[in-house]
């Protein structure tokens, strides 16, 4: 297990020698993000911006108009609520090669409570035309992605977890940008999941493995644009669709799967993740289970989806 | 002492802002849409710019040694346009589709669309980052360019402006010049009435610019402070500029009502005849 923030900072550090452009904004927080190994690494190419997250996204934005490849990174609840006017207009609208990290998502953010949890990160960037959203699993698909990230040319919104998180990429990762990739077999049930939640649905597949139910496990790691066809073929296939998301269940990946589902292949379906409600500080085993996210809820919801099915 | 700029460059220039300020009130009235007011009291300052200042090809829009020019009070459009079109980025022609669906001339500037443009703005603040961010990029490449960014006056009343300057003075940035259009008029009345800027001077220099005040359409002292920005300083600068909205008709002059709104015909037959004269 390796955390993925470290995963994160590595990366870049590894970007950075290979590709010049690649340039590295902060919000004082680099520290967190680990972007502080890439500023020891190349001073001259990171920029510390101050507590200040709405220039920090101009700046990458005239970064990028002017050639650079620039990752602007902070926590997710600082990097996409404050600035998303930023966002949508000088970056997003001009369609400019700019990278935002927002680190510390969803519950799991070394208990510093519900100011700190970005649990509408991706609905807010979602809902912003033109944005890709990437929400890697482990450590390896974090590495994967941030070179993904610097050979797309666009802005994209990259989640990055803080803590070690089991590995589920152990034989290396094919990461492709918009491609669901399918982690578990089964024929009874699809598990759609992203970012770390996808661990915990390997973990609850197991459990229903011994049950006799077979639960397919597809990590789908970007949001947007998402793998409709993975989607579809799952719902097809199984005929049960249990999404699991490390954020509100309001316009994240949940939302997104339903809105394939109800426009392609109407299908059973649950959604597991925060139930649009604020949070408090706790270990992140606690915050699984208070907030019905540990595996044995997706469990419980896979049996309750599979009911639904049409015999 | 500074040399006067040569008289007849000066009436070059005049002779063009007149050009320009006609095809503003015309866009304007012809797509019943855009801001007369603020596009009247940039005119002198980009018409400097455009046609004095900045070192650009308008048959390389993407020139990677050009001059930057981010136009941060967006709702000037018709005004840039203007000059942009004037310049030889585009057409002329492509002036009268302003306001019609499918035109690559938005209300409000779309860096995608339109040859010159250097950034979309729209959403007030935001310009000043975008420019700092290209003036870093200038030391990073080890390019001479310049970047200038035009603030509208209302717009300083956003908090990102003082993030960017901040962070302007900061890193040092001298390869970047802020224009303040000081027209004293926004949307819903005087700017002193609707949220008091003042004193512009104090805070900027407090906040480790450069401070110069110019008269915004007396076009020597614009061209020779916006040419004498490119010099060796080691703080960025602002100029700023005194300036009339609705510069040059006379009854749209200093007054909110010529924010937003369209000429009657008669409204216009007037202007265009002011402005001509």
């Amino acid at each position: 297990m390796v955390a993925i923030r470290e995963a994160f900072g590595k990366a870049l550090v590894q970007l950075g020698e290979t590709n010049k452009d690649v340039v590295v904004l902060d919000a004082d927080l680099g520290s967190s993000t680990k972007v502080t190994y890439f500023a020891e690494k190349f001073p001259e190419r990171f920029f510390q911006c101050g507590i200040a997250e709405q220039n920090m996204i101009g700046v990458a934005a005239g970064l990028a108009a002017s050639g650079k490849i620039p990752f602007a990174a902070s926590f997710a609840v600082f990097v996409t609520r404050r600035p998303a006017d930023q966002i949508s207009v000088s970056v997003a609208y001009p369609g400019l090669n700019v990278k935002i990290v927002g680190a510390y998502t969803g519950l799991f953010n070394g208990k510093t409570g519900a100011s700190h949890m970005a649990v509408e990160d991706i609905s807010i960037i979602r809902a912003i035309p033109g944005i890709t959203i990437i929400d890697p699993a482990d450590a390896e698909e974090m590495r994967c992605a941030v070179n993904a990230c610097a050979d797309y040319y666009g802005p994209i919104y990259l989640r990055e977890t803080r803590d070690e998180w089991p590995s589920v990429f152990t034989g290396g990762c094919d990461f492709k940008i918009g491609r669901a990739i399918q982690l578990a077999d089964g024929e009874d049930v699809s598990i759609i999941s992203s970012g770390v939640m996808t661990s915990v649905s390997l973990e609850a597949s197991e459990i229903l493995a011994k049950e006799g139910i077979g639960a397919r496990v597809i990590n789908m790691s970007t949001i947007k644009p998402i793998d409709s066809e993975a989607i579809i073929k799952a719902a097809k296939e199984t005929g049960a669709i249990v999404t699991a998301e490390n954020h509100n269940i309001y316009g994240g990946l949940g939302s997104a799967v339903a809105e394939v589902l109800g426009e392609n292949q109407p299908s059973p379906l649950k959604m597991i993740g925060i139930r649009d409600v604020l949070n408090e500080a706790g270990t992140n085993e606690e915050l699984l289970v208070k907030y019905g996210m540990s595996a044995s809820h997706i469990v419980e919801a896979v049996r309750e989806v599979i009911k639904r099915k049409s015999k | 002492m500074r040399q006067k700029l040569n008289p007849a460059e000066i009436r070059r220039l005049q002779d063009i802002s007149r050009k320009i300020r006609c095809s503003i009130v015309t866009m304007v009235k012809d797509a019943a849409v855009g801001h007369i007011g603020g596009s009247l009291s940039v005119t002198d300052i980009l018409v400097a710019l455009y046609f004095n200042v900045l070192k650009i090809d308008p048959k390389k829009p993407d020139w990677e040694d050009r001059d930057r020019l981010v136009l941060s009070k967006g709702h000037g459009a018709t005004a840039i346009y203007s000059v942009l079109a004037e310049r030889g980025f585009f057409l002329p022609e492509e002036l009268k589709t302003f306001g019609i669906l499918d035109s690559k001339l938005q209300v409000h500037p779309d860096r995608k669309k339109v040859p010159g443009i250097e950034a979309s703005t729209g959403a007030l603040g935001q310009g000043l980052s975008v420019a700092a961010g290209m003036a870093l990029a200038a030391r990073l490449n080890g390019k001479a360019y310049h970047t200038y960014a035009i603030l509208g006056d209302g717009e300083i009343q956003e908090g990102q402006i003082w993030e960017a300057a901040m962070f302007s003075a900061h890193c040092k940035l001298n390869n970047i010049t802020a224009v303040l259009d000081y027209n004293n008029v926004q949307l819903m009345g005087d700017v002193s009435e609707i949220m008091e800027i003042a004193p512009v001077d104090d805070k900027w220099e407090s906040f480790g610019w450069e401070v110069k005040k110019i008269d915004g359409h007396d076009m020597d002292q614009v061209v020779n402070a916006l040419n004498e920005a490119k010099g060796y300083r080691e703080k960025p600068l602002i100029i700023i500029a005194d300036t009339t909205k609705g510069k040059g008709v006379s009854f749209m002059e200093a007054t909110c009502s010529w924010h937003g709104n369209a000429p009657t015909d008669e409204q216009y037959k007037k202007a265009i005849e002011e402005l001509n004269n």
